[in-house]
């Protein structure tokens, strides 16, 4: 099999870029592992968050932002011409704060990144009194909360099935259940082994944790670890809670979905009652009458972590045309992937601002 | 399409018969019977309205993981049938659409 490029890694990632890429013309192949694989996204929450990211490294706040602007456009495009509704609101966002220590720190860290963006970061810490008339369901011994009208959600799955759907109509193609096992670098392009062997000029590693086993085939050095999350899901509900937090959200069908626990744990995407007890206490804190719902199914995925939590993207200095793309947030910046990430690889030339990016900031 | 003649008792159990209500009519069923199953033995026609396109549901795959027999249950929303079974003087209701979230605040 030959093509232009070839993606490895069916996440929300991996297709993000290749829809991107196919909707400019570009011949792609996606290679999906299967169910054996640690699927962040058929795990992860569903946020379009921006609040709190890139504290440390003021590019990763931009990028956020820009990304969380381009959702709108992104949706209606995927929409339009998938059919698949995705189920996106962007109304804004909060962050719970549940003592006066957490509520400094925050906001401390939310005016750093504010500055960082030459102020350009719309954000307000609401005291418990204004909370309450934001959110009436607030508990009483919520301190505050963190506010911005930049942030929002959607149903990752639909997501995922839109993407996948907007990228076979585009002419992409996917190869399923087949593990790369190895990337052999040619004169010009790559032969990768996955099944079947495919001829690629280019290569793009989307594949979350695995990008760790591969980058070294292609010249790169990619610290990736895992980072466990758990998620809870309660019955539905008549929709109550118009905005969602890190902590909480109810989805577009009235479900309850509750989880914001980090673990590092390797590579194990069991649960623990511990951490369910833990996230519910939490929650009914935040939400009282939630102790009234009854709890459906949890489950825990794996989060993709870089040394410093921020996105990789580089282009392989010994291989070129081989990049790797991973980060922890691929649901908030699908839209940036799919629209301006997307014409790195096809055109070679990095986006403004993206340099920091590289995985050479862990070389020593 | 009526449920009534697709379900048969295999044979009827000796024990002592239950008396209780679903949608305000008075039912029978037997020791032991889910609440699911006392119903698809009593030919009801569905028990719950799905939460966003209001679509007819019944009780599906009997074991706790379809969770389409949700149900109102002695006064309690969103309860699956068939995995509670009936007691005397029970009172059962269709799940009509989202429970609402206003009865959320007080205990039930």
């Amino acid at each position: 099999m030959q093509t232009q490029i070839t993606i490895i890694g069916g996440g929300i990632l991996g297709l993000s870029i290749a829809w991107g890429l196919a909707r400019a013309g570009n011949d792609v192949v996606v290679v999906d592992e299967g169910d054996q694989a640690f699927r962040a996204s058929r795990g992860n929450f569903g946020l379009v968050w921006v609040q709190g990211k890139g504290y440390g490294m003021h590019q990763y706040a931009k990028w956020t932002r820009q990304s969380a602007k381009l959702w709108p456009e992104f949706v209606r495009e995927l929409e339009a011409t998938t059919g698949v509704q995705l189920e996106y609101s962007q109304k804004g966002g909060v962050d719970f704060c549940l003592s006066d220590t957490e509520a400094e720190e925050r906001v401390d860290l939310m005016n750093d990144i504010r500055s960082g963006l030459d102020g350009d970061y719309p954000f307000e810490y609401l005291e418990h009194t204004q909370l309450k008339k934001l959110i009436p369901e607030v508990g009483p011994t919520v301190t505050g909360a963190t506010w911005t009208d930049m942030d929002g959600h959607v149903n990752p799955l639909y997501l995922l099935r839109a993407l996948y759907t907007g990228f076979i109509a585009s002419g992409g193609k996917v190869i399923n259940n087949q593990t790369v096992s190895h990337i052999e670098p040619q004169q010009t392009g790559f032969t990768i082994n996955a099944g079947v062997t495919i001829e690629s000029e280019k290569i793009v590693l989307c594949a979350g944790l695995g990008n760790k086993i591969l980058g070294p085939m292609v010249g790169m050095n990619v610290p990736v670890e895992p980072n466990r999350g758990h998620i809870m899901v309660c019955e539905r509900v008549a929709p109550f809670m118009t905005y969602p937090s890190v902590q909480i959200r109810q989805v577009g069908e009235g479900v309850v979905q509750i989880g914001d626990s980090k673990e590092d744990v390797g590579l194990n995407d069991g649960t623990s009652t511990n951490v369910l007890a833990g996230i519910a206490k939490r929650a009914i804190k935040i939400y009282p009458l939630l102790a009234h719902l009854r709890t459906v199914r949890s489950w825990a995925a794996l989060r993709v972590m870089s040394p410093d939590g921020f996105p990789i993207y580089q282009q392989s200095s010994t291989q070129p045309g081989a990049f790797v793309v991973t980060c922890h947030s691929g649901i908030t910046l699908a839209a940036a992937h799919a629209l301006l990430l997307s014409k790195w690889i096809a055109s070679d030339t990095q986006p403004d601002n993206l340099e920091s990016f590289s995985g050479d900031r862990f070389s020593i | 399409m009526a449920i009534a003649f697709r379900f048969k008792r295999i044979d009827t159990p000796a024990s002592p018969v239950i008396n209780w209500q679903y949608e305000g009519d008075a039912l029978t069923a037997y020791k032991g019977d889910t609440i699911a199953a006392a119903l698809l033995a009593s030919g009801i026609d569905y028990t719950r309205s799905t939460p966003v396109k209001s679509t007819r549901r019944a009780p599906f795959c009997m074991m706790g993981t379809c969770f389409d027999c949700l149900m109102d249950i002695d006064g309690v929303p969103n309860q699956q049938a068939c995995q509670m079974v009936v007691t005397e003087g029970m009172v059962v209701k269709r799940m009509q659409g989202a429970r609402g979230s206003s009865n959320l605040s007080h205990d039930e």
